[in-house]
């Protein structure tokens, strides 16, 4: 699409200052070009961008030329509230973030805590975040392939499937922190409340069903004639872009980069458990579906092992306040390989009760910088698939 | 990875003219930031990327910082003719540290997969000059949470390609993430039951400087 | 063969379609309101007071300390405590406000209260046709009896009752040993 002369015809006007001039994608219409490019917006009320979510896309026929993402029509200024609350009281608002996987955004925000206090945690405390971070990886890819395969076009069959299997594992959240979704259930030093009696049992019996119902989600899936054709070769990432645009997770691993958080920063007890990094080799939309199947199967190695692991004692640290809780001056990054990509918190503490920065890197916001570079030549049909296999969360992009 | 002064000696050592400052971090056990001024941030960010034992190419967190003025009253002793009469009297004497805006940056290497390293960089004050360069051109990772830092606390970044904007609408004036924001108490909206709840609570305890 | 894949498809699907109609694991329907899906024990809703005994103004365990109306994050209590002629501060809550628009069921003002008398509640049929009065709960909707905790939250009620036992035994046994050896202290 280089040869239309895009530069020419295509530029933004960039603002230097506040009140900058109204944002367009044409900054000029020469009299060639006028009629040739359609702009259309694409949201922010739109059945598949995931949340409201808004794209500017301009069109040369049926192929996209330019893209720009616009979002914050969810901006709840998180970090702005977080000033004026104490740390615990974040601990809720941090479960909206990304409300999918509410258990990893609690434990990222209190890893950066108590990295930043210097809080140790118990064992039992470190093997059950580890098994309710799995669990929410499952839960959460699993609904990704399932929106993926609605806006493809499924009509809801393939997303009924993987919510029936997810409703399980929200059962399981519920039992053990009285909430679905939102369950605030990590604390500075641990977990709030221990385990209840049978829940090992029924989540060892979940883990044991689960890869039935992956293996029906990958019959259903892998062969398929129609979601090949219309996933392969579909926005191709180049591995030097995604390390570039800082993109995480596993779309960076579609693209054949080895970066785990898990596996690099060491953070919990990820050491003492043997799993694998599934790696793409394409870098298309297919590659990270498929990734996103085969990391499912190694939580499910990962959530085995731990399981039989588990030893008994206290969850959490009693030494650690609820109430005033004040770390000393100072400042702090804690990041985790969320089930979405690395999710971090920067945490700067002047020694009151709230934080004095309290900043979530977005995993989604960063991982759409390359949004545009993935559609460019491609129809606007693949734009929705290409976003749904970028797996954002407004919640995130927004804050 | 090196020691963060290993680090500071190479890049003094590769960059002639750098200012270079290490800041200490007072939690233990979390790394220290190296301060780079302004003029030299692009080079030196360059050469950490390129440096064949640190390769760090990926920028994992970009923020800012807001540092308002600090305000101090000291009381000082002052001579006064009073009828005639040397006296000393009590006199309340302001002084005011600027405050400035300050860019972080942690990096990382996906490459030799070690990290972060912290770089930091500051505005000279809050009004005029908050113009810092832009990393965007080499961490294209930078590119939309520079517009945030630029959209949230007005940092001007130079040689940014689209700085517009992230978060808050096209035409908002002011940045709400700085410390001195108020709140605009002049748009519609419908009362809640929440409102009177909230009025009422609040004069339980005494007002607060900030916006809770 | 061109099509092996989808028909593969098609096959689990109609494994699933048949499988609705006699196999349980497929049978995930809940006919909501004829048939309600058990809670587990710790689900959590909206709080609610607890009052011991019977009557609910007496046994109420809550002697309106405010910790809760400062600790929740979206501010959604709203406490005035209860005074005597003099005005003296009675340890009693006048007016104990919820609002349950804006609470968020974080669980809070539970864990922060060193009184055990504000736990969490299970009801989540709470929908209401006018926005501002019906949704703030006032003390007398709020306040349960223990009876009612128990049989929502039968093992955390019993870890309460014991605790709440432990210090009532320990308070009687200071105060039978200060009142053996010095004068009845002013109360």
């Amino acid at each position: 699409m280089a040869d239309i002369g895009m530069e020419s015809a295509v530029g933004i006007s960039a603002a230097g200052d506040g009140a900058g001039p109204g944002y367009r994608l044409l900054a000029k219409e020469s009299p060639e070009e006028e009629g040739r490019f359609l702009e259309i917006s694409m949201g922010p009320q739109h059945p598949s961008t995931h949340g409201v979510f808004r794209m500017d896309v301009l069109l040369d026929g049926e192929t996209v030329v330019r893209l720009k993402p616009v979002f914050g029509y969810l901006h709840r200024n998180h970090e702005k509230i977080a000033e004026g609350t104490t740390y615990l009281g974040s601990m809720p608002y941090t479960d909206r973030l990304d409300y999918f996987n509410s258990m990893t955004n609690n434990w990222a925000y209190a890893l950066a805590v108590e990295k930043l206090a210097g809080i140790s945690v118990p064992e039992r405390a470190e093997y059950i975040r580890v098994i309710t971070a799995e669990m929410t990886r499952l839960q959460n890819h699993a609904t990704l392939m399932g929106f993926l395969l609605q806006d493809l076009g499924a009509m809801g069959t393939p997303l009924m499937y993987a919510f029936r299997e997810r409703e399980k594992i929200l059962d399981l959240f519920e039992a053990v922190s009285g909430s679905r979704m939102m369950c605030n259930y990590m604390r500075f030093g641990g977990c709030r409340v221990d385990l209840p009696s049978g829940w090992l049992e029924e989540t060892v019996r979940l883990v044991d069903e689960f890869p039935g119902f992956l293996d029906e989600f990958e019959a259903l899936l892998a062969e398929n004639e129609i979601l090949m054709a219309r996933l392969q070769g579909v926005g191709v990432l180049s591995a030097a872009l995604a390390v570039n645009a800082g993109v995480t997770g596993p779309m960076l691993r579609a693209s054949g980069v080895n970066y785990d958080i898990r596996k690099v920063d060491h953070y919990g007890i990820y050491d003492r458990f043997k799993f694998r990094v599934p790696l793409g080799a394409h870098g298309d939309c297919y590659d990270r579906l498929m990734l996103r199947l085969l990391e499912m199967r190694e939580s499910i190695k990962i959530l085995k092992q731990a399981l039989k692991q588990i030893p008994s004692g206290p969850v959490i640290d009693p030494k650690v306040k609820i109430r005033n809780f004040k770390p000393k001056p100072g400042e702090a990054y804690g990041r985790i390989e969320g089930p979405k990509w690395e999710l971090g918190f920067y945490l700067m503490s002047d020694g009151s009760a709230s934080p004095y920065r309290y900043r979530v890197r977005p995993p989604s916001l960063i991982n759409l910088t390359v949004l545009e570079d993935l559609c460019i030549g491609q129809k606007v049909a693949d734009v929705v698939v290409i976003l749904g296999s970028v797996d954002i969360v407004l919640g995130e992009v927004d804050r | 990875m090196e020691s963060i002064e290993q680090i500071k000696l190479r890049i003094e050592q590769a960059i002639p003219g750098v200012i270079l400052e290490i800041i200490a971090n007072g939690s233990p056990g979390n790394p220290a930031s190296i301060r780079v001024d302004p003029e030299h941030a692009l080079a030196v960010a360059r050469f950490l990327k390129d440096d064949g034992q640190l390769r760090l190419d990926y920028a994992s967190n970009v923020t800012g910082v807001d540092w308002p003025d600090k305000v101090a009253q000291q009381t000082v002793k002052v001579l006064k003719m009073v009828d005639g009469v040397e006296k000393e009297f009590d006199a309340k004497v302001e002084t005011r540290e600027p405050g400035f805006l300050e860019a972080v940056y942690h990096l990382y290497s996906m490459e030799l997969k070690h990290g972060p390293l912290v770089l930091r960089m500051r505005t000279g004050d809050r009004a005029g000059q908050t113009h810092l360069p832009s990393l965007t051109p080499l961490y294209r990772s930078a590119d939309f949470q520079e517009r945030e830092i630029y959209d949230l606390y007005g940092i001007i970044f130079d040689g940014h390609p689209d700085l517009r904007r992230l978060l808050m609408w096209e035409g908002f004036e002011d940045h709400p993430m700085r410390k001195d924001y108020a709140e605009p108490d002049d748009y519609e909206f419908e009362p809640t039951a929440h409102n009177q709840v909230l009025a009422k609570a609040r004069r339980h305890y005494p007002p607060k400087a900030s916006n809770g | 063969m061109f099509g092996k894949g989808i028909i593969k498809g098609f096959i689990e699907t109609a494994r699933n379609f048949a499988g609705s109609y006699h196999d349980p694991a497929r049978m995930v329907t809940l006919q909501y309101p004829e048939e309600k899906r058990a809670l587990p024990e710790n689900s959590r809703n909206f709080p609610f007071l607890v009052f011991d005994g019977n009557d609910p103004i007496k046994g109420l365990r809550c002697v309106s300390c405010k910790i809760c109306e400062k600790e929740c994050p979206p501010q959604c209590i709203y406490i005035v405590n209860e005074r005597d002629e003099r005005g003296k501060p009675l340890k009693h809550p006048k007016i104990f406000d919820i609002d349950i628009s804006v609470c968020m069921s974080c669980q809070i003002c539970v864990e922060v209260c060193p009184f055990d008398s504000i736990k969490m509640d299970q009801a989540y049929e709470l929908s209401a046709t006018e926005r501002f009065k019906k949704l703030i709960l006032h003390k007398q909707d709020l306040a349960k009896s223990n009876d009612y905790y128990h049989r929502i939250h039968p093992t955390e009620a019993d870890a309460v009752d014991a605790i709440l036992e432990a210090e009532r035994k320990q308070h009687e046994a200071k105060k039978s040993a200060a009142s053996s050896e010095t004068p009845p202290a002013k109360q």
